[in-house]
């Protein structure tokens, strides 16, 4: 559908250019911002499966994410568990949580379903804020231990540490880019074009809907996981719906539905929020109007306004070469739409 | 093909379908016709499954499936369309179909992560699929056009294939040719016949009585949520409650 001859080429690059780009970079902060952008673009592109894909709005997406920090922060702080035990069980963990939530919210349609997550969210903060014992309440974990080595590969400094979010990012993208582009995707843009038409083409609601909630929940858990080995401080503000919503900003500047868009929409409001921080509170006067200018003359966001423009070229070509070959059998066509 | 014994839907104090037993033979053209709010469209949701009859049973093929979800009841081969078909409009007409055979196939999730064969004989037979229906409505020549592109007629054509794409022995269409002229709906009805011909059962709901009276093999007249008749055009034509309720005088006597 899209000319893919150049797809790779642009995908080599782009990754080549994330791979130079620690060299580049004037300090180790701007490797670590560039870090803190990948995992939530992470978080971002499993909130965008069932939010983009699916169309459902899930806006206790942070709080999954808050689960697979936390799974990381107490079992490694509080128990001495290795921090990849910890990281594989902190994903499982915010999968199965994500199984139940789904399988209770999911019955709910549309905006219903997005105000009972905005609930379940808000628990999940609750829980964690309360639960001093478990979770050291509003002081958070401090001290949570950097990923451990792989063999002789140590994630003890900045630039390590970048290419192990990067490593995870492009995973992430990879296995999205295989179900979107599946039968299961197939099946889950269904759902967000129509439930009805859908459910008459034989597919079960519940089940593919609970399927992409467990999906996100599990990226969710997984950037959770990252971020606690990484920032290496947690608090109970994480779960927060705020945290919800930049996801979303995420995904609505770079393209709801679309593969990379989350990543373009968290490297570019990551470095916007960066590049305004002498405002202070301020910036959200320059961070408003330029979200409202977004949505009004690209509502597709970025990716979304290039895929459309792609696309209609793609079927103007077409249709070209079938009007040239059609010339004489256009007699013959006509007939048969008839 | 399809038997409903005493088929009641209650709204709270409205009842949209009331007592109704009918059967529509095995392919052969039947239509439902009457006024607004005669509860033509419930009926049909009563069949395909979205909601639960009130009192009484759906046999299709002689199996019940009194109360199972829609997805069951298309697994089993009861496809249907609506009155307006909601299809992705940034993607090709081909793309849009290609779901529509997901029933049929039987990949996993895990299939997906791990790229299974099944996974890529599943998605080469739902698009063999999709350019075969989309061939089947005369559709092949804006395959690769943006679904937001095509005209209202090729929509409802779309829909058909969508439907026609899951593998049924019945297509429910709801107000086929709503929306499209005169010349567009003889065309439509010839694409009805040639399902039939396909060796398909067609049931339709449609207000166009022209359309109706030349296709139908059996029609079906609901009232106020009551079958008042049922029978060939000719007999439904010159039925007295009929013309009072529906039809008019005019038609009766045309």
């Amino acid at each position: 559908m899209m000319s893919k001859t150049w797809q790779k080429p642009l995908l080599a690059v782009l990754l080549a250019l994330a791979i130079i780009f620690p060299m580049f970079a004037a300090n180790d902060y701007y490797i670590y911002v560039m870090s803190l952008a990948y995992i939530m673009a992470i978080a971002a592109v499993g909130l965008n499966l069932i939010l983009g894909y699916t169309g459902q709005l899930n806006l206790a997406h942070a709080g999954f994410m808050a689960i697979g920090a936390y799974t990381v922060g107490i079992l490694t702080v509080d128990y001495g568990v290795p921090y990849w035990v910890a990281f594989v069980i902190a994903g499982l963990l915010s999968a199965v949580i994500g199984f139940f939530a789904g399988l209770l919210s999911l019955r709910l349609k549309g905006h219903f379903f997005s105000i009972f997550t905005l609930c379940v969210g808000f628990m999940i903060y609750l829980i964690i804020e309360k639960w001093d014992t478990l979770t050291h309440g509003t002081v958070g974990i401090i001290d949570i231990p950097a990923p451990t080595g792989i063999g002789p590969i140590r994630f003890d400094n900045t630039w390590s540490q970048y290419y192990l979010v990067l490593f995870f990012l492009v995973v992430s993208l990879w296995l999205m880019s295989r179900i979107v582009h599946s039968l299961l995707g197939r099946a889950f843009i269904a759902i967000r074009n129509g439930e009805d038409l859908a459910e008459t083409l034989g597919i079960n609601l519940m089940r593919t809907k609970v399927l992409a909630f467990v999906l996100s929940t599990f990226y969710a858990g997984m950037a959770g996981a990252l971020y606690a080995g990484f920032v290496r401080f947690i608090g109970p503000a994480m779960a927060l719906e705020s945290h919800t919503f930049d996801m979303i900003a995420f995904i609505l500047v770079g393209g709801i539905g679309t593969l990379f868009g989350p990543l373009l929409g968290a490297i570019l409001l990551t470095w916007l929020t960066q590049s305004l921080q002498f405002l202070q509170d301020f910036r959200m006067i320059v961070f408003g109007p330029l979200l409202i200018l977004l949505v009004m003359y690209f509502p597709q966001g970025l990716i979304g306004y290039w895929r459309e423009r792609q696309a209609r070229r793609a079927a103007a070509s077409m249709q070209d070469r079938r009007l040239q070959r059609s010339v004489i059998g256009s007699q013959q066509e006509v007939g048969t739409n008839a | 093909m399809l038997e409903i014994q005493g088929l009641t839907k209650r709204f709270g104090g409205l009842t949209a379908v009331r007592d109704v037993t009918t059967t529509f033979e095995k392919n052969r053209i039947n239509a439902i016709i009457g006024p607004n709010g005669a509860g033509k469209t419930t009926f049909f949701n009563l069949v395909s499954g979205y909601h639960k009859p009130t009192t009484g049973r759906i046999i299709f093929d002689g199996q019940d499936v009194t109360g199972l979800r829609p997805d069951q009841v298309a697994t089993l081969g009861v496809a249907r369309t609506f009155q307006s078909t909601t299809l992705f409009d940034k993607a090709t007409v081909l793309d849009n179909l290609i779901v529509g055979h997901r029933l049929r196939t039987t990949s996993t999730f895990w299939d997906v992560v791990l790229n299974t064969r099944r996974l890529k004989e599943d998605e080469h037979r739902c698009r063999a699929k999709a350019e075969e229906v989309l061939d089947f409505v005369g559709l092949s020549s804006v395959a690769h056009h943006l679904a937001a592109d095509i005209s209202q007629e090729e929509r409802k054509r779309v829909a058909f294939a969508l439907a026609l794409a899951t593998d049924p022995k019945i297509v429910l269409l709801d107000e086929p040719a709503g929306g499209v002229n005169p010349e567009e709906t003889l065309g439509l009805a010839e694409l009805i016949r040639k399902m039939i011909r396909k060796g398909l059962t067609v049931c339709l709901i449609e207000h166009k009585m022209d359309m109706i009276m030349s296709l139908a093999d059996k029609i079906v007249v609901l009232d106020h949520g009551e079958m008042i008749a049922e029978g060939t055009p000719a007999q439904i034509r010159s039925d007295q409650r009929v013309i009072e309720a529906y039809l008019g005088a005019d038609y009766a006597a045309a």
